[in-house]
């Protein structure tokens, strides 16, 4: 099949890889079969569950409790001498220095990967030190130039700091610097961007094709983003239930696919695009709608003080000097980076954080008005009825112990107005809303998928008739095409009940397609604020034009990120 | 750092005075004083003194006076270093306690040494070989460690020991030895009676530390910093003592701080079983007779201990864990 063969450097074949559950092997990677040439970037895509990083994985030999159950991985060196990884033990001397030596790996959450307990630093003079013969001073002067390739300021004190200390950017930065400090022919990158921010994943995008292609390295890409794929990818290899559907050069696959589901992939990620048509977010009405909400002037500074004898003060200015209006039936997006201020915002207009200054008007249903910023205001007018939120994390907003009825009917229950019998036969109308059959009543959330479980958020979120959702981040931390399902759900929603969304959100594509207006923020500062297609194709201020700047497209022929 | 120690002393000196006045207010808490349970000693050996008497030392040693102005007059002799005087010892309080407190804490931190050499390396074996054969006699272990009454143990040490050797063990030294000077020999001596309280106390303790420190660490072996230690090419014995292990210890670091009081007031029973001349069978002592001078003083010990153990598991906190460090110097 391969024209060049002696130009791969890993070829793998028919892999398998088995999880034992309850005492026999389920495979979750079946038949996989691809070759990696030198040099070059290749995108593994497909959503959660598809087997993607379990595959990445398998080539480093930590899948575990996974284990291989068949298949080989031939790594090649320049000379033509080729290791069988696939034929070793896990724990071999041999595998282990192919890992962080010839094989470097950089992961998801920089957080969470890197020790919270060991200085940047020693954790990379580590890595150098397992693999080549040095000393402590020589390693740490590795260590810095590793640092430095990265672009990490000031690397000579950067190397004793810990990772808590970082940004999400720079600790990214720095896990990077690590997998790279051997110098290793392969980089596995398995969703290195994901939990950052647009801005921040396309410099550690453009830092990753540097540093290919100082070094001369192979890179395996893990993502389900298809604009990054568009991006950066040479080569695309789309993944779904544990199998490898299609392999092909980008351009092949995003014009010609030839499976139907990467097909159905390109399509769900094409919807999100800035600067397209979309239904909503042109034009306001003509009729100027009733406004519901009036932001005038939100100021808040996050204290926290510590000591008996000696205090000391810290002090954050989170918002400053907010204002904006939401109109009655409006979509308004609120984007920013993180540590913008964008969900301390909608939580002070909830009450969650109290806020220091300030008048936050809200109208309600009957036409009185109400100053969400006065302490208690949602619960003693009743309020927290006509404003309900949709969280993040569709994982950690469910309390797993109670069941899905129980979790929709609670806010019935408080309302304390109606039957149990009333109260079940609402819980199941709600149901057949979001799209989720009744016999779901009795089971816990954890029986769900992410996106299930974000329509019984937002199911709980409509049980007592609210006129606003404010969404935070509520589509995050879904795949791409459960992302559009949900949204369409959202929409479907408002023309049938009216609602108006204040959807926060770090993505622009999902912005765009959801909303009407755009708030865009920066460091605690309302940037600028106008119809969605105004603030994305003409946006007037500069950090709103970077932040546009920053979205990866979908067309590989018209790479918008790494231009040269 | 310096900052940090500087606000905690300062809360220490409070938390001290504070301290005294719960202590004193316990140990006057039971109705009467130890005055009656005296009288009530004397009576019972037929000795009929009068009320009389009674009246007369209680007087004597102010205890008709209100609980606030005892209370004053027992912080204000604390103050000036003296410990007051016990009723039934017949003895100043600071005189008992120190002929103990050197035997006691040599006692009990050699069981917390034991205790912690066991059950750290079984805890982490346990945890990375979860439900191999080891991991099963651990947790075996453990639940009778938690289940089996410390004085049981002893007896059954003292029973088996006698069944054997024919000699019975109590107290930490032989006969000879018990007013002898410290010599090499009198030391030695001390080491072949020592090992049987300390493996009682430290059973217990162990295997509950064992089963703290599985639970921690397993949570901690899965995360992804693990992996990427892995990933790096370190072997797995290396990678876990490095990593995991040193996160999944923070928690009972944190425990360090009453674990000095904890083994001196559970090891009351013991200490009562094996005869050993130790602060814990005087402090359950003083409490029935409602000795108060000296119940106040052996309890007001204790929670100094807490409080000194506090910030010395503070300090280790901060120099394993630099998310605590931080906190610490910022704020």
């Amino acid at each position: 099949m391969d024209t060049q063969p002696v130009d791969n450097i890993l070829e793998v074949r028919n892999l398998r890889v088995g999880f034992g559950i309850n005492k026999t092997i389920v495979d979750v990677v079946r038949d996989v079969s691809f070759d990696l040439r030198r040099g070059e970037t290749l995108c593994v895509v497909g959503e959660s569950g598809s087997g993607k990083s379990v595959t990445a994985r398998a080539l480093m030999r930590i899948a575990r409790p996974g284990r291989i159950t068949g298949g080989s991985i031939l790594l090649r060196n320049p000379r033509g001498d080729t290791l069988d990884i696939a034929a070793l033990d896990d724990e071999s001397e041999q595998m282990r220095a192919v890992r962080g030596d010839r094989i470097g790996m950089v992961f998801q959450e920089p957080m969470s990967s890197l020790s919270p307990v060991h200085t940047i630093g020693a954790q990379i003079i580590e890595t150098i030190l397992l693999h080549r013969d040095m000393t402590q001073t020589e390693a740490r002067a590795q260590a810095i130039e590793a640092l430095r390739r990265v672009q990490i300021p000031n690397p000579e004190t950067a190397i004793d700091k810990y990772s808590f200390e970082f940004s999400g950017g720079m600790r990214q930065r720095a896990m990077i610097a690590m997998a790279l400090s051997c110098e290793p022919e392969i980089l596995i990158a398995d969703e290195p961007t994901t939990a950052l921010d647009v801005t921040t994943q396309a410099e550690i995008l453009r830092l990753i094709k540097r540093l290919q292609r100082d070094l001369g390295m192979s890179v395996i890409f893990i993502t389900h983003d298809m604009g990054v794929v568009a991006e950066i990818a040479d080569r695309v290899a789309v993944m779904y239930h544990g199998e490898l559907l299609e392999i092909g050069p980008v351009k092949q696959v995003f014009h010609e696919p030839k499976a139907p589901y990467s097909r159905h992939l390109i399509g769900a990620s094409n919807k999100f695009t800035i600067t397209g048509d979309h239904a909503r977010g042109g034009t306001l009405p003509g009729l100027d709608p009733g406004v519901m909400l009036d932001v005038r002037n939100l100021d808040l500074t996050f204290r926290k003080s510590t000591g008996v004898l000696f205090r000391k003060v810290q002090e954050f200015h989170a918002l400053k000097d907010v204002s904006l209006k939401l109109r009655d039936g409006e979509n308004l997006g609120i984007v920013g980076e993180s540590g913008s201020g964008k969900t301390t915002l909608v939580r002070a207009l909830v009450g969650l954080i109290p806020a220091d200054s300030g008048q936050a008007i809200y109208r309600s249903k009957d036409g009185r008005d109400f100053d969400l910023l006065q302490k208690g205001a949602l619960r003693k007018a009743g309020l927290n009825r006509e404003i309900r939120m949709v969280f993040q994390d569709p994982f950690s907003s469910l309390n797993p112990r109670m069941t899905v009825e129980q979790v929709i009917a609670e806010p019935l229950y408080l309302e304390g107005k109606r039957s149990k019998a009333e109260i079940r036969a609402k819980v199941i109308s709600l149901l057949d809303r979001v799209g989720l059959p009744k016999n779901v009543l009795s089971r816990y959330p954890h029986a769900f998928s992410g996106g299930q479980r974000q329509r019984i958020s937002i199911a709980r979120a409509l049980s007592v008739d609210p006129r606003l959702i404010i969404a935070d981040e509520a589509t995050s931390a879904l795949d791409g095409s459960i992302r559009s399902q949900i949204l369409d759900l959202m929409f479907e929603l408002q023309t049938e009940l009216g609602l108006s969304y204040i959807f926060v959100g770090h993505d622009l594509g999902v912005v765009r397609y959801f909303c009407d207006r755009i708030a865009v923020m920066h460091k605690g500062v309302l940037v600028e604020v106008g119809t969605a297609a105004e603030i994305c194709q003409n946006p007037s201020k500069d950090y709103t034009r970077s932040l546009i700047a920053a979205v990866p497209g979908t067309d590989p022929d018209h790479r918008r990120l790494l231009t040269a | 750092m310096l900052r940090f120690i500087a606000n905690r002393m300062f809360a220490m000196v409070i938390m001290t005075l504070v301290l005294s006045f719960v202590c004193f207010f316990i140990i006057q808490l039971p109705p009467g004083d130890v005055m009656t349970a005296y009288a009530a000693q004397l009576a019972a050996a037929g000795d009929s003194s009068s009320a009389d008497t009674i009246a007369r030392m209680r007087a004597a040693y102010g205890l008709d006076e209100p609980f606030l102005t005892q209370y004053f007059i027992w912080l204000k002799s604390l103050l000036s270093g003296n410990l007051g005087y016990s009723f039934t010892l017949q003895r100043p309080v600071s005189e008992i306690v120190s002929s103990r407190i050197g035997i006691s804490l040599a006692v009990e931190l050699l069981a917390i040494v034991v205790l912690w050499g066991i059950a750290i390396p079984v805890g982490i074996y346990s945890a990375v070989r979860r439900y191999s054969v080891g991991d099963m006699f651990a947790t075996v272990f453990g639940f009778i460690g938690i289940a089996v009454p410390n004085f049981l143990l002893a007896l059954l040490i003292m029973y088996i020991i006698y069944l054997y050797t024919g000699t019975a063990v109590d107290g930490l030294f032989s006969a000879e030895y018990v007013q002898a000077r410290w010599s090499l020999a009198k030391l030695w001596d001390f080491f072949t009676h020592v090992w049987i309280p300390v493996i009682v106390i430290a059973t217990g303790g162990a295997a509950q530390i064992i089963r703290i420190l599985r639970a921690n660490l397993l949570d901690e072996l899965n995360k992804p910093y693990v992996v990427t230690a892995r990933a790096k090419g370190m072997s797995e014995r290396r990678l876990i003592m490095r990593y995991p292990v040193r996160v999944a210890m923070i928690p009972l670091v944190a425990t360090v701080g009453w674990v000095l009081p904890t083994v001196i007031s559970s090891s009351i029973v013991t200490a009562i079983v094996l005869n050993l001349p130790t602060l814990s069978p005087i402090l359950l002592r003083s409490l029935l007779t409602q000795d108060m001078y000296l119940a106040g003083a052996l309890i007001l010990f204790m929670g100094l201990l807490t409080l000194i153990g506090t910030l010395v598991s503070d300090l280790l906190l901060a120099w394993i864990d630099p998310r605590i460090r931080t906190g610490m110097t910022d704020g």
